[in-house]
């Protein structure tokens, strides 16, 4: 089936939102190339369960599409036009399964050497799209804090190296209750600016108490849905005939509620999560990552005005000669190979952050749990600087903010 | 946001990727630029003929990013690259691959010289003959001469590929040194199963190969290793991919294979998402390179008459491009992800010598036919002036 072919029934299957969304767009939908499509539709599908920051930007595209002359359209879609694609991706049902549709586009570019055009395609597309429907800026200027170095005592090496550069670097923070002044502030942001997904708190481990107008992920409340999930995982991969590919569509199959989710009356949330787990790599097994891939999510998705993460110990890798020997011991953790994951995590929070409307007023604060050192970003620190004036947590924001 | 890429002006970026790396050996280790040397490999190789001519080529299935190597802040995590092999091999800085960034897949289009299109996690031969087929063909080198230790049961098929013309009985023989491991080890064990996963980039999958006879054969004939024994020292080392350099030095000792292929895997951790895990892995290789060279400078059989080539498949993704997550992964076809470095070092190759020129990754096995006189066919690169 091609884009002309679409009409409203084959949207029939769609959540309720998301079908009236599209179908109010069939028109508009039948003179795009299937290059593009499907992967609108891929973002259309999920409208139900999308932020509104996410749900917003749809909107104006979908309205910026239907706005187009036969000029305009052509212009901003020949180099999608120009990518040649196989009978076998044009009999796919993409209405229904624009995602899968989407991964095997992906291979099909790569096997016919068309990533690079498509690339190109894409990358134009996005910078007509940005001047056409430009991106709100947040209500406020963001915050992003990295709280990083749970469990470690001491450590020698340089921290930050990849974010000093950018801000100032202190050394004599004092550390009592440096963490639950960091939770006070991002409540007060809470309160002082309510938005529905604008202020969030990801811990890589068990949550400390928080406001509840934060949203809250943490690898502790996971555990039984990470479980389950490994578990589900096994099963299937045991069973003759199964391939990479048959995992990845069956896992994206999933539904919160088949993972023991859907319990918070916040579907939205419930379905973020699962795809945190469901799509991302070793989010599963370490919580670095985890804390490091949410929070990466988070931004991309529902652009929070704050976003504290907290890292926490992951599991230890276990070399092979461990593993060979008939010793068996509990699960171990790695704090010290956990604090180089996060120190490195925190720069990717921070780039992550920088990729968002308004990054020039943006602030980002990373701090060594329960020690001194810290680092902070913002239009208001000077780059590239470093203090040993002795100082706090709620002062150092004070000064970022 | 999900569908916006950066702009990948990929030939300009490649060219600042070659330039930095130039820069960065230059200064830590005083190479010179390669332009003045140019066919001055053939005058070097002359001494030894191509008949008693050894390759080892050793890649790597999960490329290291530069600012974890070669940059000035990454360099030392490649020490024994840095102070040992650099310093006496012809550095080229420039490799794009401009195929498909998948370990096995890539690995396949290295040892054909064409970038090959087959599923990266299914268990295929290459479309085209590899490097082991014309090797052995032209040559008519027994079974024994070509040999390949990869490290994963995806690999079980690149010593040979389903071309008509060569193909069945033609290619290389195959060890898969974890595979030995699990036909080895006595059954009641769970814990090793993570530690033998296939594949760090599709973690939960491992196609499965056929029974452990096979592998107990090459145990015990082809290695000359009692199983205890095997088992034993596997238990003294900390990496998949130490085994593999384990296994690595049995052949050489027992069998002086003339065309010696290692992919190692240990870097490709970096898909779980841990820094430290990876670079634990980078640091690993870098000593585990080091060790290979010195076998080959040991061994009666390869001593002074081995050329040892190191290159990762391919690169890993930059911090930059909002559709990767840096270094965990090489999905987004950037610059980076595509362009890597090669080193060539031993018989027949100038020392200190840094070469800037863009190449291809199908440029190596025409390099080998040159140096080891077959003549690969169909492989779409070309011979490397300063080495063939």
């Amino acid at each position: 089936m091609l884009p002309r072919d679409l009409n409203t029934e084959r949207f029939n299957r769609y959540p309720p939102e998301a079908r009236k969304l599209v179908t109010g767009y069939v028109l508009t939908l039948q003179a795009l190339p299937l290059t593009f499509v499907p992967n609108l539709l891929r973002e259309a599908i999920e409208y139900d369960f999308e932020f509104p920051t996410e749900r917003k930007a749809l909107e104006k595209e979908l309205a910026n599409l239907q706005s187009h002359s036969a000029v305009q359209q052509k212009e901003w879609f020949q180099g999608f036009a120009q990518i040649t694609l196989s009978s076998e991706l044009e009999q796919m049902d993409w209405v229904n399964s624009p995602a899968q549709f989407v991964e095997r586009l992906s291979a099909h570019l790569w096997a016919t050497h068309q990533l690079d055009a498509f690339r190109k395609a894409a990358t134009e597309y996005a910078g007509r799209l940005h001047a056409a429907a430009p991106p709100e800026p947040p209500p406020v200027p963001r915050l992003g804090i990295a709280v990083i170095g749970q469990g470690v005592s001491t450590y020698d090496d340089p921290m930050f190296r990849k974010l000093r550069p950018h801000g100032g670097y202190f050394s004599n923070v004092k550390p009592e209750g440096g963490l639950r002044m960091l939770l006070d502030a991002v409540a007060a942001r809470a309160e002082k600016t309510p938005i529905s997904y604008g202020h969030w708190y990801v811990d890589g481990g068990e949550e400390a108490e928080h406001s509840s107008a934060i949203t809250c992920v943490s690898y502790h409340a996971l555990e039984p849905v990470r479980a389950d999930l490994l578990r589900k995982m096994r099963t299937e991969i045991e069973k003759p005939g199964m391939g990479p590919e048959t995992l990845r569509t069956l896992l994206a199959q999933m539904s919160p509620a088949g993972l023991g989710l859907g319990k918070s009356g916040d579907a939205v949330l419930d379905r973020f999560q699962m795809k945190i787990l469901t799509e991302g790599s070793g989010t599963q097994i370490f919580s670095t990552i985890f804390a490091q891939w949410t929070a990466r999510e988070a931004l991309r998705r529902a652009q929070p005005c704050t976003l504290l993460v907290r890292f926490a110990p992951r599991q230890r890798q276990k070399p092979m000669n461990e593993l060979l020997s008939d010793k068996r011991d509990e699960t171990e953790l790695d704090p010290l190979g956990s604090l180089i994951d996060a120190d490195f995590g925190a720069y990717y929070n921070w780039i992550n952050q920088q990729r968002l409307p308004g990054a020039d007023q943006s602030s980002f604060l990373a701090w060594f749990e329960n020690h001194g050192n810290a680092v902070a970003i913002g239009p208001s620190m000077p780059r590239g600087t470093e203090s040993n004036k002795t100082t706090d947590l709620r002062e150092l924001i004070s000064w970022m903010t | 946001m999900g569908r916006i890429y950066k702009p990948a002006a990929a030939n300009e970026l490649s060219r600042n990727l070659a330039s930095s790396r130039r820069e960065f050996l230059r200064n830590a280790a005083g190479l010179t630029l390669g332009g003045a040397v140019l066919g001055s490999g053939a005058v070097a190789r002359a001494a030894i003929s191509s008949s008693k001519r050894k390759v080892v080529v050793i890649t790597f299935g999960g490329g290291a990013r530069d600012q974890e190597t070669f940059a000035p802040e990454g360099q030392i995590n490649i020490p024994h690259l840095m102070s040992e092999l650099i310093p006496q091999s012809t550095f080229f800085t420039q490799v794009v691959n401009r195929g498909i960034l998948g370990h096995y897949v890539a690995t396949a289009s290295l040892a054909t010289g064409v970038y090959e299109t087959i599923n990266n996690f299914a268990s295929l031969p290459p479309e085209h003959p590899t490097v082991f087929e014309y090797f052995r063909k032209d040559l008519k080198r027994p079974p024994s001469d070509a040999w390949v230790v990869a490290p994963s049961n995806g690999f079980n098929r690149i010593g040979e590929s389903s071309h008509r013309s060569y193909g069945s009985g033609l290619g290389a023989r195959v060890i898969l040194p974890k595979h030995l491991l699990t036909a080895a080890l006595s059954s009641g064990h769970s814990d090793y199963q993570h530690l033998l996963r296939d594949n760090y980039e599709t973690p939960f999958y491992a196609p499965e190969l056929g029974g452990s006879e096979v592998e107990l054969h090459q145990l015990e004939n082809i290695l000359k290793l009692s199983v205890d024994d095997f088992k034993a020292h596997a238990r003294t080392l900390s990496s998949p991919d130490e085994l593999s350099v384990y296994v690595v030095r049995q052949l050489m000792r027992q069998e002086a294979p003339s065309l010696l292929w290692i992919t190692m895997h240990d870097i490709d951790v970096a898909h779980a998402g841990a820094y430290s895990l990876y670079i634990d892995g980078i640091r690993r290789t870098d000593r585990l390179c080091a060790e290979v060279w010195k076998m080959i400078q040991s061994e009666v059989e390869y001593a002074g008459k081995t050329t040892l080539f190191i290159l990762p498949d391919f690169g890993r993704d930059s911090d930059d491009d909002s559709g990767g997550n840096g270094f965990q992964h090489h999905r987004t076809g950037d610059a980076p992800s595509r362009t890597t470095w090669m080193m060539a070092l031993g018989t027949g190759v100038r020392q200190g010598v840094v070469i800037d020129r863009p190449m291809e990754s199908t440029d190596l096995v025409p390099t080998l036919g040159a140096l080891l006189n077959f003549s690969p066919s169909l492989a779409q690169g070309k011979p490397i002036p300063e080495l063939a």
